[in-house]
């Protein structure tokens, strides 16, 4: 199986899914000439030509607008913020417009639009654009949210997201881009809403999603080389969330340790340990501990930025105290 | 207007009632005195009658749950009334429903061997040192939720455990360890290879509206355990026999009355798993296997060492064992799992020449037989007088769980056994 980047498996989706139905279409600021600012619709523009690969101002909540404008008219846009920071500007037109469409319009306008973006800290570009959103997105009813962390995933739920008929928030990740997996080069597509059970252990369930599901699959190495085995979870999809893939893990292990990128409070991860409580009570031997971002602005300094993520370490040591072994 | 249909009192005691069959299904006309249900009371099953005529519009409880008396179970209307604004009070009406264990009857639960009996402690018996004791005096021990869940599923008092987590916290790994240390005890005292078995060292049984007001009203009249006595004489005249036949064939062969007693009372308690059996406050655990307590008075106090699998062991073998955790029990040199999981209990006091006595019942035990001093007595044997060896025992059992009839059974059984001991090898 070819491997490939992160970068080319989105790539690909695009290419596959313009090349399938003529009514999808790329618009976002450098998305055309310069290739995207993170080159992942590097050719496009030459193969599909401008009206189908759109540069647009730096504008965001304008053409975040047009878009939902033209997905309510049939057209199936693929949004590009350069990075979900920037996203901010556009919020109204995602959680207004695009999440609300279709519920008030009694059902007449479904919108089938991706915003799509790299989410999260890369490496020391601040506090202003190093943020996880993924907890403000997934709160809002009439969005579906998708955090990939391998090619192969990215590959398949773009496809599956562009052909969704509803709005689909798709985050990326700049420290994702480069990283290099299996992808197939027959077409396939991986499902909205289901997680993946990417490593089995049996002694604790790590739940991730999206680059926290590199970490998760570190920590699982590490450990494994200590004797403690783990399941990882990957999400996949925030919302709808597979509350019955977590329930699985969490009652056939017991302890359950939540790794999520964005900051503790209102996070993504609380959500996790709601469902976890609720559904697998008594089948609990310690109380489900997060890992998260300090509860910080993103710090530029190197050494404190490295302090403020979550990372191996964190997560390692969270999985010995819900085993007891710390 | 519509009839509400309560959980009626059906007896004069009832607090509950199990509703176990619907007689009217949603849509069917009933009349005023129709039976609507049938319900399980303390007592008995009752029919649940219609004090309105209509249709029967919605039905509350589903078959095999049981409801708070006065809880609405159902509603009486006429056919399409809209009875939405009642329902919505019987969501309040009917909070604290508990519904039954099963539906329909109370079924057995199998376990899967192998299973451990719990520990029952007895009171010369110090617990086995443990990592961290629970703080005392606090009332309840802190326990994860599924520390708690695997403690119910093995009948383990949470109270017994020591914790080894944050706090004493009872966890997952403290409740494997007390399992497995009464597990130890099968594995280290049971000599007998016993063939795997596909059926399951014991079987649960959810305890019946009968079953729990015998338990409630019989202890409150006598302490926690509602015992009562049977006694019996035995005549051990061709146990005597026995005895002299076979220790005529060599020293090895040589066994006391009180070893032949043991594995007569374990040879039929392996036919009467009824009061081979543990109570365990909201079930009733029937063993399918004999771990017999035989009482060993030691200078410190009574202490009840076990012999494992008592049923599959010959005489020979239970008198050698009997012996040697006797001797050890004196010694003080007894294990923990030596004395812990006993199903059923034996109490001999006739060398002592007592003729008689009532032995105390080792919770959660349901039973302990009493032996008293073998006599030669005159007695009438086919109409003439004759000396016979005789002996009495006291069978104290527990009445939550063996009602009289149930241990006469169980001790005419013993005595079938005692009596022509040559059923023994059968």
């Amino acid at each position: 199986m070819p491997i490939i980047t992160y970068r080319e498996a989105l790539n690909q989706a695009l290419r596959e899914e313009m090349s399938r139905d003529d009514r999808v279409f790329l618009m976002g600021e450098e998305v055309g000439e310069y290739n995207g600012a993170y080159k992942v619709s590097k050719g496009l523009l030459e193969e599909f030509g401008e009206n189908r690969v759109v540069d647009s101002p730096i504008a965001e909540l304008g053409f975040s607008g047009v878009g939902v404008g033209a997905a309510m008219v049939g057209l199936r846009p693929v949004i590009e913020f350069m990075t979900w920071n920037f996203a901010l500007l556009a919020i109204d037109q995602v959680v207004n417009s695009a999440a609300k469409m279709l519920y008030m319009s009694g059902g007449q306008f479904n919108v089938p639009i991706v915003f799509r973006g790299p989410n999260g800290a890369a490496l020391q570009l601040g506090a202003q654009h190093s943020q996880a959103f993924e907890s403000w997105l997934s709160h809002i009813p009439g969005l579906k949210v998708v955090s990939p962390g391998t090619p192969y995933d990215a590959k398949g739920l773009l496809k599956s997201a562009i052909r969704d008929d509803n709005p689909v928030v798709f985050l990326e990740g700049e420290m994702l881009y480069n990283t290099k997996g299996e992808v197939p080069d027959h077409e396939y597509l991986i499902p909205l809403g289901k997680a993946e059970l990417k490593r089995e252990g049996g002694d604790c369930s790590i739940i991730a999603s999206g680059k926290m599901v590199l970490i998760a699959m570190q920590v699982a190495d590490q450990l494994a080389k200590e004797d403690i085995h783990v399941d990882v979870v990957d999400l996949l999809t925030l919302r709808p969330m597979d509350v019955e893939a977590i329930r699985a893990s969490v009652r056939k292990t017991n302890r359950a340790v939540v790794l999520e990128e964005g900051w503790e409070v209102c996070g993504i991860g609380a959500q996790v340990v709601d469902y976890i409580q609720r559904d697998c009570f008594d089948d609990l031997d310690a109380p489900v501990i997060r890992v998260h971002q300090e509860d910080v602005p993103m710090p530029y300094a190197k050494g404190l930025e490295k302090l403020a993520k979550p990372d191996v370490a964190k997560s390692i040591a969270a999985v010995k105290k819900v085993m007891y072994r710390s | 207007m519509p009839t509400k249909i309560f959980m009626e009192a059906l007896s004069p005691t009832m607090e509950e009632g199990r509703l176990v069959t619907w007689h009217k299904s949603e849509g069917d006309a009933v009349k005023s005195g129709d039976v609507l249900a049938e319900v399980e009371t303390d007592k008995a099953v009752m029919e649940l009658v219609a004090r309105g005529d209509g249709v029967l519009l919605k039905r509350l409880v589903a078959e095999g749950t049981t409801a708070p008396v006065g809880s609405l179970v159902g509603v009486i209307g006429a056919a399409g009334e809209d009875i939405s604004a009642l329902l919505g009070g019987a969501v309040a009406a009917s909070a604290g429903v508990s519904p039954g264990a099963s539906p329909s009857s109370p079924a057995p639960t199998p376990h899967a061997a192998p299973t451990t009996p719990p520990a029952a402690t007895t009171p010369a018996a110090p617990a086995p040192a443990t990592p961290v004791a629970a703080p005392a005096g606090t009332g309840s021990a802190k326990s994860s939720p599924l520390a708690r869940r695997l403690a119910r599923d093995s009948g383990l008092d949470l109270g017994a455990v020591a914790g080894s987590g944050p706090g004493g916290r009872i966890i997952k790994r403290d409740i494997e360890a007390a399992v497995a240390s009464g597990g130890a005890a099968m594995a280290a005292s049971s000599a007998v290879s016993r063939p795997p078995s596909t059926v399951a060292d014991f079987v649960d049984q959810p305890l019946t509206q009968i079953r729990k007001t015998i338990a409630k009203r019989l202890a409150e009249s006598i302490g926690p355990i509602p015992t009562f006595y049977l006694t019996a004489e035995f005549d051990l005249t061709r146990v005597a026999e026995l005895r002299a036949a076979a220790a005529g064939e060599g020293d090895e062969y040589k066994v006391s009355f009180n070893d032949i007693i043991l594995k007569a009372t374990a040879t039929a308690l392996g036919r009467h798993p009824e009061v081979n059996a543990h109570w365990l406050g909201d079930k009733i655990r029937f063993f399918n296997r004999v771990h017999l307590g035989m009482a060993v008075a030691t200078d410190d106090g009574l202490i009840v060492p076990v012999i494992f699998d008592a049923d599959q062991k010959g005489i020979g073998e239970i008198a050698r064992e009997s012996r040697e955790l006797a001797k050890r029990a004196r010694d003080r040199k007894l294990k923990p799992e030596e004395y812990t999981g006993s199903t059923f209990s034996v109490s001999n006091l006739g060398m002592m020449q007592i003729e008689q006595f009532t032995a105390i019942i080792n919770p959660p035990e349901c039973g302990i037989l009493a032996i008293g001093a073998l006599e030669d007595k005159a007695v009438v044997v086919d109409g003439e007088l004759a000396v016979r060896k005789r002996l009495r025992v006291t069978m104290s059992c527990d009445h939550r769980v063996v009602d009289g009839a149930i241990g006469a059974r169980f001790l005419q059984d013993l005595r079938r056994l005692i009596e022509n001991p040559l059923m023994l090898v059968f």
